[in-house]
């Protein structure tokens, strides 16, 4: 009797202590969204808020790692491909579930991509993979073994199935049913999204608990910052991504370890004229902006050191050009920034028969050199680099007009009728392979923003760029791929149809609560192995 | 009471000789940054410190307080004019064009003026001086902001025409737009004065909140709402405290306007 | 009855012309039919004008508002584009916190507005009246988001901020009309005469500012939801006027008809509760 009471005394502790070993229940992370996500279907999610929700509760074939940045396997434990970049065939692991419990299998696969894939859809995900068009043509054989074949070679294709979270084919939750460590419980329309942890979740730590450590994640929907600050001090939410620099060196003073600048990301902000032949810009303006004489001169009277100075509080780095330096691999190092240098300006500008007058700068034909500038209302931080802009650009006799405009109104003038003069504007990258810009420096493509969609490339630099874009599209080889896009970057840098003012570091604020956090430059910065994160009490982070 | 209606209106008086004089008073230029002192505290070369540019917050202070002073009373007056002859027309004449006038009362309050704001901005030019910018913002905002007054004076006039002094009046032989004018419009003067008060510092924070669609102030001219905007910021709630005298002078400004025009009440 | 059942027709009517304006200015709005998608580099050519396509499907805005009629009559208030829900599940879930919101605000802003008020008039101190007033002004100075913050960082219900936003104008017009009333000749009658002041009050001030101070009340509401917007806009409470903020920018046809057909709705009944009650209160007094 004796020996059954100890024995069963025994087993309760044992089982007590491997639940408080494994240690989280009922703990639950809590950060914020900044708008409400725009769709819970993972192959149309395009905005920040629904690609977090991706993030989260999405299985993926592959994982880039964003501290390594290296291509990890999830659901596929091996991958190959073949026929120059055009096939791909994944080894899938065995014995998987969705969240609800259907069994996982090739065909999960086959169909996403096919869902991917569908031409009426138009999934921002999808069209990273559509280097021609033509059918994807999807191949299962056998449970665990599928074979994806693209109608041409696409380039960094592995890569690209980090942002493809496969879905069922037969559960009827549908897209609800998931992968990823956890799956959408609550979805209060305006309020919050609650998440809780996947029972089916195939991974487990090295000690062979299941992951993920945290029990449920709730992501409230929170676009004021301010208040979201607030709330961090509180400890009512445990981290904030792309923290604003003002907010990082005030959290950095009152509590210096919970704020981490990465480093250099591969964010950026830049100005560009439009140079659209039709706009309704008057023709002397529309000579101004296509003049590379007048665009390099306006970059050297742009002083980039102040903007990171002051705008960013140090927290930026004067960019080169249209690949971050935090992209180590295709950065071109041999480019440096636009120097601050007004009499090299002057120089530009004389080239082109400008000429100042009493303080102000007159064009070859008496015109006074005065255009806008427009940008989001709303962003502080492009408001401020355009009214710095603005003074830079008076001390070589220009006026510039910083012309705020809500986002709509914004998106019409530089898409549709092309009623503006220059515009600044961010690029938020996610994407190391510079291929994601493919839609932005081709000639035919809508976003080549100074003017998108020209028949032919208007310039002989802009056909330049088509060709080498073009070619580093058409080859695996990466050191054929490193020379066309240094050679890009090179053209870009001369011509400077985007002047790039700067490129944000990656900061983040996180509470001393949330363990094992290490924020990267990539997006999601600090969650990014949310399912390793541990809530407890405030003791010192690993690093 | 006498003595705090003169040191309202002394006070009121500096400040709009400080902010007309501002070419003389200000100690810097408004536009110009001094980049190497962001976020500067007050000290002898900056009163009341800088901003995140670096420019000087008190010379900022005096040229926005021009704009703001000018511009923002006048919009309010005009207002107040719309709402005194809309609402005082319908309540006065009553009938079918009271009950016309106050349908599109409540229309004009329903509708999301926001649009036809973006849409003004959409015709104006990129690129137009900031004075006329602002000229613009205001005069939109009285023409927008006489509907909610419109219906309480249309309410006062319906009350007035059946009262008995009119009834002399009409007796007397008054009519039609002199017994209007010279017998009921006088009697609104107290609640236009209400109006025009309110009008005030509702239509400053306004101008400010409509730089998100591009109307308003352009930098780098400053207003009191640009200032206050710098306030919407959990970073300025401590740490500069220095950053709420243009909240504060707002406040003591529209106080004294207050205190300036208003009559000695009688009280039970 | 037939008095009753024309005024309701002018209502309706009203209601629709409404949104039939309302949906106008959106539609003529620059911005309209565009999306975030349109700088998305990732979409190609082909996606971003087939994007572009399904966008500008309300074209011609009488075509349109006569299908939205059609299918109202259905209960079918359609599909918000920026949410990618129907419109009725989305004011169903929202309109409740609205409702709530301005309701609190409302009771604060009338309480304290109208009792300030009430306490000047009655008093014979003029220090109420300046406390009033500068109250008043205070409140009015103060930007809606700083007020938002301020809320959060002293954890105060953020709804409260809609009343102290309201409060400046009750309080301001209600002073000023019981002023202007308590300066009648009658009163002094019956001041003269020796009536208390509570009588005087109820009896001779009240009856006679009644016809305004309703009026008031009606504008109030209509006060009350305009200053929803940036309430619930700043502290994220997901009411109508956060959806109406969003569709705003998004140029969301579909909502924005409906929230301004509910927002012309909610001012008319409270503007005509307000004539009546006016109306009524001066019959009586007669």
């Amino acid at each position: 009797m004796r020996q059954r009471l100890i024995r069963f005394g025994f087993l309760l502790i044992t089982f007590l202590a491997a639940g408080a070993m494994h240690a989280q229940s009922g703990s639950q992370l809590r950060f914020c969204l900044h708008s409400e996500p725009k769709t819970l279907n993972p192959v149309l999610m395009a905005d920040e808020s629904s690609e977090t929700v991706r993030y989260l509760t999405g299985g993926v074939l592959m994982r880039l790692n964003r501290l390594t940045q290296t291509l990890e396997p999830e659901l596929a434990t091996s991958w190959k491909e073949s026929a120059g970049g055009k096939t791909i065939t994944f080894k899938l692991r065995a014995g998987l579930h969705f969240s609800d419990g259907t069994v996982f299998s090739a065909e999960d696969v086959a169909y996403t991509i096919q869902q991917l894939m569908d031409p009426a859809l138009h999934s921002p995900t999808g069209d990273s993979f559509r280097s021609a068009e033509g059918k994807v043509i999807t191949r299962v054989e056998g449970r665990d073994r599928v074979t994806v074949t693209f109608p041409a070679p696409v380039v960094g294709l592995d890569k690209l199935f980090d942002q493809v979270a496969i879905m069922s084919a037969t559960s009827p939750q549908k897209e609800l049913a998931v992968l990823g460590p956890y799956y959408v419980a609550e979805n209060k329309a305006g309020s919050y999204l609650l998440l809780k942890r996947n029972p089916n979740y195939w991974k487990h730590d090295a000690s062979g608990a299941q992951l993920p450590n945290i029990d449920s994640i709730r992501l409230d929907i929170q676009q004021n910052r301010d208040i979201e600050m607030v709330r961090l001090a509180r400890g009512e939410i445990s981290f904030i991504n792309s923290l604003d620099p003002e907010y990082f060196d005030k959290l950095a003073t009152q509590a210096p370890g919970t704020v981490h600048d990465a480093g250099v990301s591969l964010d950026s902000e830049q100005l560009w004229f439009n140079q659209v032949p039709t706009s309704p810009l008057p023709a002397y303006k529309k000579a101004w902006f296509t003049s590379t004489n007048f665009r390099r001169a306006i970059s050297n009277a742009i002083n980039r050191d102040d903007l990171a100075r002051v705008v960013f509080r140090g927290h930026a780095q004067p960019a080169v050009s249209w690949v971050s330096p935090a992209n180590k691999v295709w950065f071109n190092a041999k480019l440096q920034p636009h120097p601050y240098d007004q009499k090299a300006a002057l120089r530009f500008l004389a080239n082109d028969g400008f000429r100042m007058q009493n303080g102000v700068l007159h064009d070859r034909d008496g015109h006074i050199v005065e255009f806008s500038v427009i940008t989001n209302a709303g962003n502080k931080y492009r408001e401020r680099m355009a009214t710095m802009i603005q003074q830079d650009l008076a001390g070589i006799g220009i006026r510039l007009n910083v012309v705020t405009l809500d986002f709509p109104s914004l998106i019409e003038r530089i898409t549709r009728t092309f009623d503006y003069e220059a515009s600044l504007l961010g690029l938020v990258n996610n994407d190391l392979d510079p291929n994601s810009q493919m839609n932005v420096w081709l000639s035919s493509a809508e976003n080549h923003q100074w003017n998108p969609s020209e028949k032919t490339p208007a310039t002989a630099w802009e056909a330049e760029i088509d060709n080498l874009m073009r070619a580093q599209a058409a080859t695996l080889d990466p050191k054929k791929r490193k020379k066309a896009v240094d050679r890009v970057q090179e053209i870009v840098w001369e011509q400077e149809p985007f002047i790039y003012l700067v490129n944000k570091n990656a900061l983040s604020a996180v509470s001393k609560s949330l363990h094992n956090a290490h924020p990267v430059v990539l997006h999601p910065q600090v969650y990014w192995n949310v399912d390793q994160l541990s809530l407890g009490s405030e003791v010192a982070q690993s690093r | 009471m006498r003595w705090v209606r003169i040191i309202a209106i002394a006070f009121l008086v500096v400040v709009s000789m400080s902010c007309l004089l501002a070419n003389f008073v200000a100690p810097a230029p408004y536009a110009y940054q001094f980049r190497e002192l962001p976020d500067a505290s007050p000290s002898r070369q900056h009163l009341l410190g800088t901003d995140s540019l670096g420019r000087d917050r008190f010379s900022r202070l005096l040229y926005g307080t021009r704009v703001s002073l000018l511009l923002a009373p006048a919009a309010a007056l005009f207002a107040s004019i719309l709402a005194a002859l809309i609402g005082g027309s319908a309540g006065f004449v009553g009938g079918w064009l009271e009950r016309c006038v106050m349908a599109a009362t409540d229309l004009f309050l329903s509708l999301p003026w926001l649009f036809l704001l973006i849409t003004v901005r959409a015709l104006l030019p990129l690129n137009i001086a900031p004075f006329t910018s602002v000229l613009v913002t205001f005069a939109l905002l009285g023409s927008l902001g006489w509907a909610a007054a419109a219906r309480v004076i249309c309410a006062d006039a319906r009350s007035f025409s059946r009262s008995d002094f009119i009834l002399l009046a009409r007796a007397s032989g008054s009519g039609g737009f002199r017994l209007l004018w010279r017998h009921v419009v006088p009697n609104f003067k107290p609640v236009l004065f209400a109006q025009f008060w309110i009008a005030v510092p509702v239509f400053i924070l306004a101008e400010a909140n409509l730089g998100v669609l591009g109307l308003g102030v352009a930098e780098p001219l400053p207003s009191w709402g640009s200032l206050l905007r710098e306030l919407e910021s959990f970073s300025s709630m401590s740490g500069q405290p220095w950053q709420f005298f243009p909240l504060i002078l707002l406040i003591a400004v529209i106080s004294c306007i207050h205190l300036a025009l208003r009559k000695q009440e009688p009280s039970l | 009855m037939r008095r009753l059942a024309m005024h309701i027709a002018r209502l309706v009517a009203v209601m629709l012309l409404g949104g039939l304006l309302g949906a106008t200015l959106v539609r003529v709005a620059p911005g309209f039919g565009t999306d975030e998608s349109d700088l998305d580099g990732r979409l190609s050519s082909a996606s971003i004008q087939a994007l572009r396509q399904s966008n500008a499907n309300h074209e011609n805005i009488a075509i349109f508002y006569f299908h939205y009629l059609g299918r109202l009559v259905h209960g079918d208030l359609g599909m918000s584009r920026t949410l990618g829900q129907p419109v009725r599940q989305l004011l169903a879930d929202r309109l409740p916190e609205t409702l709530k919101s301005v309701g609190l605000g409302l009771t604060l802003a009338w309480t304290l507005g109208l009792s300030l008020a009430l306490a000047a008039v009655v008093s014979k101190k003029s220090y109420i009246d300046l406390f009033g007033s500068f109250l008043a002004g205070i409140l009015l100075c103060i930007p809606a988001a700083v007020l938002a913050i301020l809320f959060v960082i002293t954890r105060a219900p953020a709804r409260l901020a809609l009343g102290l936003i309201v409060f400046p104008r009750i309080f301001t017009y209600a002073r000023t009309l019981l002023f202007r009333t308590a300066s009648l000749p009658h009163v002094l009658t019956a001041r003269a005469k020796g009536i208390g002041n509570a009588r005087v009050l109820c009896w001779h001030i009240l009856p006679v500012a009644a016809p305004q101070l309703f009026a008031l009340a009606g504008v109030s509401v209509s006060l009350a939801f305009a200053a929803a917007i940036p309430v619930e806009a700043l502290c994220d409470l997901p009411g109508i006027g956060q959806l109406a903020w969003k569709a705003a920018l998004g140029r969301d046809l579909e909502l924005l008809v409906n929230l301004t057909m509910i927002v012309t709705a909610v001012t008319l009944t409270a503007n005509s509760a307000s004539d009546l009650l006016g109306h009524v209160s001066h019959a009586g007094e007669v």
